[in-house]
């Protein structure tokens, strides 16, 4: 049973790979797809990357995906440490403000207001702003914060340590697990999305590798991007395809085993208490 | 307590410990640094959800772009009454409650299920390994999932490669309109199967395994020990899984869907959270869209809360208090 429910989950994985790495007459032969490739080649990986407008959404995505999470971990980690002190100064009302937002998120129409109110659109900025803190990571830092034990912060306090110096040199050192769950959270929902690229940047050239993929893939549209275009409709369109879709999965496929084992420590401590 | 308050107070220390009973004014001063530290977050907070939540204004205006919300004519609730008389909103709603349906029905018992399977393995290695496997496709992007799915179901792919070969028929699930339904449900136990386990594994480790001994002495098979222990114990948790569900009702993830909208067209694939963006940002008809997008957080927000007291009212603990 776990044999057959494994083989589902990376049956696709296999096709996609097998098939970018084959040689364009062996998929056209075995007629789009191939399960085990005769013949490995990377000519549909050098196409993909001599071409301007994959390695330039490569390079979007990555920076957008760094600069980004680096910006949600601080914003987050700061709120939740000081949420996570009892009897904070305004803590309660702006923990309430916290948590409605999980009743009632905002909708599409009015963010896209606010985005363009704050003149936003067209801006890289747009991918990572509207999205900076999520609710639900905030509650799992919080409640990983208050675990930490009282005393220590009344140790660190009586040695004279401030606030900002307690975080930095006691907190997040004991914190390691689940800034790196979070962080990894933050880092994909930046690497995979594409819908923040298809409503605030109407300049497509600007668009990060998910959003190409989405019309390259999904839609079926040319790469705007001749030299590409060309030999995709010469050779076989559909390891050009996946050769897309391997890159657009690889960071993701390389962090995972680092940060997998953190998951349950990291999100059941927090989803617990929060 | 008191002999901690005791101890800081004695020590004469530059941020005094959190006492109750201290003046606003104090207390600012004293978390100063946090309050601080508060800011960008609160920033985000008040200007990308509660600014939006004040754009829901425009639901009652007939909103055009170009003149702003100040200049746009304020129109009460003519949007709302347009909507509940539109077809094209019923039939997106329609489409939402089955999709959810279908979703609470299969999705939802399959991390169970997994848990279950996968708590009964005691080897260490293989667990860890199916484990890692099945958590992967949660983070994988739908743009991936979509295209992964037409690789292998589609037209020209796997499936109906296999059936070709050996002289079936082929049978068409992508951009087919009818299958639309248990295709998108099929993705999402796919994707997100393995993830949704992880809380059920960490519920399961907590079963006292005292209780299935003495289940077991009593002479309980698997099925009644299943019964009679394991899902007791897990009745808070799938009670709490299931109010969350049941508020999110009225949202079938917007990329998936969107994502394949076009190939099946919107007759069996639009759902509200797409019916509202194609009639206000791809139509412009932005006052209309609003308002559709404000019904459906309203039911949403009301879901939710009548789910959280009905599980009270049941004595589980629920989402918040």
């Amino acid at each position: 049973m776990l044999t057959i429910i494994v083989a589902i989950v990376l049956a696709p994985f296999l096709v996609v790979i097998s098939t970018s790495l084959a040689t364009p007459e062996e998929v056209i032969a075995k007629g789009g797809w191939v399960v085990w490739p005769d013949q490995i080649s990377f000519a549909a990986y050098q196409q993909v990357l001599s071409g301007d407008v994959v390695t330039r959404a490569t390079t979007v995505s990555l920076l957008v995906t760094v600069v980004g999470t680096f910006l949600s971990l601080l914003c987050t980690v700061t709120l939740a440490y000081a949420l996570a002190r009892p009897g904070v100064f305004g803590g309660k009302p702006v923990l309430l403000l916290v948590l409605f937002t999980f009743l009632f998120p905002p909708g599409i129409i009015p963010s896209y207001l606010v985005v363009q109110n704050v003149g936003l659109l067209d801006s890289y900025f747009a991918l990572i702003l509207p999205v900076l803190v999520n609710a639900f990571n905030l509650v799992v830092m919080r409640g990983f914060f208050q675990g930490i034990p009282d005393e220590l912060y009344e140790a660190a306090r009586i040695d004279g340590a401030g606030d900002l110096r307690i975080l930095v040199r006691i907190v997040l050192p004991l914190s390691k697990a689940v800034v790196a769950v979070v962080g990894l959270f933050y880092a994909v929902s930046y690497w995979n999305s594409f819908f923040n690229a298809i409503l605030y940047l109407n300049d497509s050239s600007k668009w990060p590798i998910q959003a190409v993929l989405q019309q390259y893939v999904t839609q079926g549209a040319q790469l705007a991007d001749p030299s590409v275009a060309e030999s995709a409709s010469r050779n076989a369109p559909h390891s050009i395809q996946m050769a897309v879709v391997v890159l657009a999965l690889v960071p993701i496929v390389c962090v995972y085993p680092f940060i997998q084992r953190h998951f349950v420590k990291g999100v059941m401590t927090g989803a617990i208490k929060g | 307590m008191l002999a901690r308050r005791v101890r800081t107070a004695m020590v004469e220390d530059p941020a005094p410990a959190r006492v109750r009973g201290a003046s606003r004014r104090q207390r600012l001063r004293r978390d100063l640094t946090l309050v601080l530290l508060m800011l960008p977050a609160l920033a985000y907070f008040l200007v990308f959800h509660y600014g939006a939540l004040a754009g829901n204004l425009i639901a009652f205006l007939d909103y055009v772009p170009f003149l702003g919300i100040t200049g746009s004519v304020w129109v009460g609730f003519d949007n709302f009454s347009e909507m509940f008389r539109d077809p094209a909103m019923w039939q997106a709603t329609w489409n939402t409650v089955q999709i959810s349906a279908l979703q609470l029905l299969f999705f939802f018992p399959a991390p169970l299920g997994l848990a279950l399977l996968l708590h009964s393995l005691t080897g260490g290695f293989v667990r860890k390994f199916v484990q890692s496997v099945v958590y992967l496709p949660h983070f994988i992007s739908w743009v991936i999932v979509v295209a992964l799915f037409q690789q292998v179901l589609g037209g020209a792919g796997v499936l109906n490669g296999m059936l070709g070969d050996h002289g079936l028929s082929t049978i068409d699930v992508i951009g087919n309109p009818d299958m639309f339904k248990p295709l998108v449900v099929g993705q999402v136990i796919w994707k997100d199967s393995g993830w949704g386990m992880i809380i059920f594994l960490a519920a399961l480790h907590q079963v006292d395994e005292q209780l299935y001994e003495s289940a077991a002495i009593d002479g309980a098979g698997w099925w009644r020990r299943l019964w009679h222990v394991t899902l007791p114990a897990l009745r808070p948790i799938i009670a709490l899984l299931l109010i969350l569900k049941l508020g999110d009702i009225l949202s079938t993830g917007f990329e998936q869907i969107y994502l394949q909208r076009a190939s099946v067209g919107p007759a069996a694939a639009e759902v509200l959270d797409t019916f509202v963006y194609f009639t206000g940002v791809a139509n412009g008809d932005w006052g209309y869209a609003a308002a559709a997008g404000l019904f459906k957080g309203v039911v949403g927000a009301l879901l939710v809360y009548s789910a959280n007291k009905v599980a009270h009212r049941l004595g589980e603990s629920g989402v918040y208090r």
